[in-house]
């Protein structure tokens, strides 16, 4: 997995609240069975319409937002299905973390799976990004996860909580599954354990 | 004497391989089900990293989001190349790495979330988890029972395990008894209404209360079912004597000295008293109208005596969503929601696709008719709902009605394979989520019970199902 440190970029404004996986990413895509080239269909049915045309008023088609990396979003982004397929076409665009006062729960776990880091700020401090991000590429927000701090264009920083072990993960591009395995001896004990508590199973 | 716990907490701690110092865990589940839409890619990653599938025999695969719902679907030039790479995917990836398989083929196909129960795979107690939202379903039966990413399947199958942090407690009690013509799905509807789609954001519900304990097992899996529409990991009831005679039989369950020795530990499953929850929301059971949803998220729920809301009705950022969400759904505020005209009717998917939801449309449609330019589909939850249906002679009733009798998959409810609503159209569904563009690009979802929009069907709008039932037999 792509390690997340330090990120200066572009972020989009997305002041919508409770934007679903639907939206991030319609079903009609998830017939792949790959994880690699949803980006272009990122957002899909909100930024292009029937013909395949862009929409121009959609964030991301407007020209300064085009090269964003950072979308800050209405609160409970990610809400719905547990669609990895979000993540994936957010990263094949180039979103690299998304902010926002709170988001749907898988949302949030699958986002450290594929290297996006979701940061939860409080409201007040999304509106502040949220007014700094209509300002277009000049603003230019940075996301530091080692520090923890967000920092606007001018200079304002705000702190944001995150769970160690997946700060750990992200930080150095670790896959989970190998880490997991490491453990393998303890998942043995718990199975002949559970052998003997919950025979029928 | 160890602290009271919560059934949440108890099952919990019966999982739990490993714990570090940060509270992260790494918990053990006990069934994993998995369907053709999120688990390519997890298989692939599997075979990459020349990795195995740890227990085979605690994973079950069924293809149902993308199957047509056509009868002589066995055919595959009746789907999509698209589809039907997907579903080829799976029967490879089920045979290759030796795990319970459902084909196409199959009369116990379905929705996974309606197999899994049928079946016996899903018992009190359990870890269950499947790539898909709704496997909360499985919580009717007091198992912890939540949705992962396709990166959390591919670990599911490797490991056995999921890495996790507890969530808190939080207890859902509806009081009292339902009027006649409530149903589960009401119940579920107006929870989410009363505490939006984040209010169970970082909890594990537990649904209780005289209005819980009176639900069948089924109505118990719908209530469950829409527990992550209100944001929450996962959703849960603790098993009594219906749910331990629901599972008693069923193909996998428990035989004989081992269903007894399950039975004795399914007994201990239950809040202790004084647990601690970290929220509770009490709804009355009697206040409960029936419900119908009229905007683009599960939380814009009304009952259906009520009149479209204006977007100023709202505060903060749901002022612009609420405008955003009746602009899409070309509603007018003020507007009695009795005086929305549909288009189309799906009665079917994880929530309301069982033979309990069946029964219940059909007992509206008898002896009616659709009415006239309104498609109504049926759609049953397995191939086994629908042969239990056509035995009780409720698929003569939809076919009389005029309504499409199919075959078992997720159909309309996520409009991955060909059904789906054309721009415009407007739908009354009975599955779960109202999203924009979910039943199809420009489609526009009603979310209600079966017995709500089987009277959509025959009055052609947004009705109140009880003012039918007087002349119902």
């Amino acid at each position: 997995m792509e390690k997340f440190t330090k990120l200066t970029g572009i972020a989009a404004p997305m002041p919508l609240v409770n934007i679903d996986t639907d939206m991030i990413i319609p079903k009609q895509f998830l017939k792949t069975i790959k994880r690699s080239g949803l980006g272009v269909n990122l957002f899909d049915e909100m930024r292009y319409d029937r013909e395949g045309n862009e929409v121009p008023d959609f964030v991301l088609n407007q020209p300064a937002y085009r090269e964003a990396e950072i979308i800050v979003a209405g609160e409970n982004f990610g809400c719905g299905s547990s669609r990895e397929h979000a993540p994936w076409a957010l990263k094949d665009f180039g979103i690299k973390c998304v902010i926002s006062a709170s988001f749907a729960d898988i949302f949030y776990n699958n986002c450290f799976k594929n290297g996006i880091l979701p940061v939860v700020l409080p409201a007040e401090a999304v509106t502040y990004l949220m007014d700094d991000a209509t300002k277009g590429a000049n603003a230019r927000l940075t996301v530091d996860l080692d520090k923890q701090v967000v920092t606007a264009s001018d200079g304002t920083e705000f702190s944001f909580e995150v769970d160690p072990f997946k700060k750990h993960c992200l930080m150095n591009g670790l896959d989970d599954i190998g880490l997991s395995l490491e453990k393998v001896s303890a998942i043995d004990a718990y199975e002949s354990r559970a052998k003997t508590q919950f025979p029928w199973l | 004497m160890t602290a009271p716990k919560t059934l949440y907490d108890k099952i919990w701690d019966a999982h739990v391989v490993d714990e570090a110092d940060d509270g992260t865990c790494l918990l053990y589940i006990d069934r994993h089900l998995v369907h053709e839409v999120t688990s390519p890619q997890a298989f692939e990653g599997l075979r990459m990293a020349k990795r195995a599938v740890r227990a085979p025999e605690k994973t079950i695969a069924v293809p149902d989001h993308n199957v047509p719902t056509t009868l002589g679907r066995e055919n595959p030039d009746q789907m999509p190349e698209d589809s039907r790479i997907q579903v080829a995917a799976l029967d490879k990836n089920a045979k290759d790495f030796g795990i319970h398989y459902y084909p196409v083929s199959d009369v116990r196909q379905g929705i996974v979330h309606i197999v899994g129960p049928e079946q016996g795979w899903t018992l009190p107690g359990m870890t269950v988890v499947c790539g898909d939202s709704h496997t909360a379903t499985h919580g009717a039966f007091g198992s912890l029972a939540h949705g992962i990413g396709t990166s959390e399947v591919e670990h599911v199958l490797a490991t056995q395990t999921l890495i996790q942090k507890k969530s808190k407690n939080m207890k859902v009690e509806i009081t009292g008894k339902l009027k006649p013509g409530v149903t589960a799905k009401d119940i579920t509807l107006a929870v989410i209404g009363a505490t939006g789609t984040a209010g169970g954001t970082g909890y594990v519900i537990e649904y209780c209360g005289e209005a819980i304990r009176d639900l069948s097992m089924e109505g118990r899996m719908t209530v469950c079912n829409m527990a992550i529409e209100g944001g929450a990991r996962a959703g849960l009831i603790a098993p009594d004597e219906k749910t331990f005679e629901y599972v008693k039989g069923r193909p996998h369950a428990p035989k004989g000295a081992a269903y007894e020795a399950a039975l004795s530990y399914w007994k201990t499953l239950f809040t202790d008293e004084g647990a601690h929850f970290d929220k509770v929301v009490t709804l009355k059971g009697e206040e409960i109208e029936p419900v119908v949803t009229w905007g683009t998220s599960p939380e814009d729920v009304l009952p259906i005596s009520a009149n479209v809301p204006a977007a100023s009705d709202f505060t903060g950022g749901k002022v612009g969503a609420a405008q955003r969400s009746l602009d899409y759904m070309g509603l007018t505020p003020g507007m009695k929601l009795t005086d929305v005209k549909i288009d189309a009717v799906f009665i079917g998917s994880c929530t309301n696709g069982r033979i309990e939801d069946l029964r219940a449309a059909a007992a509206v449609l008898k002896d009616r008719k659709i009415a006239e330019g309104v498609r109504c589909m049926v759609v049953p939850g397995s191939g086994l709902v629908r042969a239990q249906a056509e035995e009780e002679g409720l698929a003569d009733i939809f076919i009389a009605a005029g309504a499409e009798w199919r075959m078992a998959g997720c159909s309309m409810c996520l409009a991955m394979n060909p059904d789906q609503l054309a721009p415009g159209e407007r739908c009354a569904s009975t599955s779960n989520r109202n999203f924009e563009g979910r039943q199809g690009f420009k489609g526009r979802t009603h979310l209600m019970s079966p017995a709500m929009a089987a009277a959509a069907a025959v009055t052609g709008h947004l009705t109140d199902v009880r003012e039918m039932m007087g002349e119902m037999a």
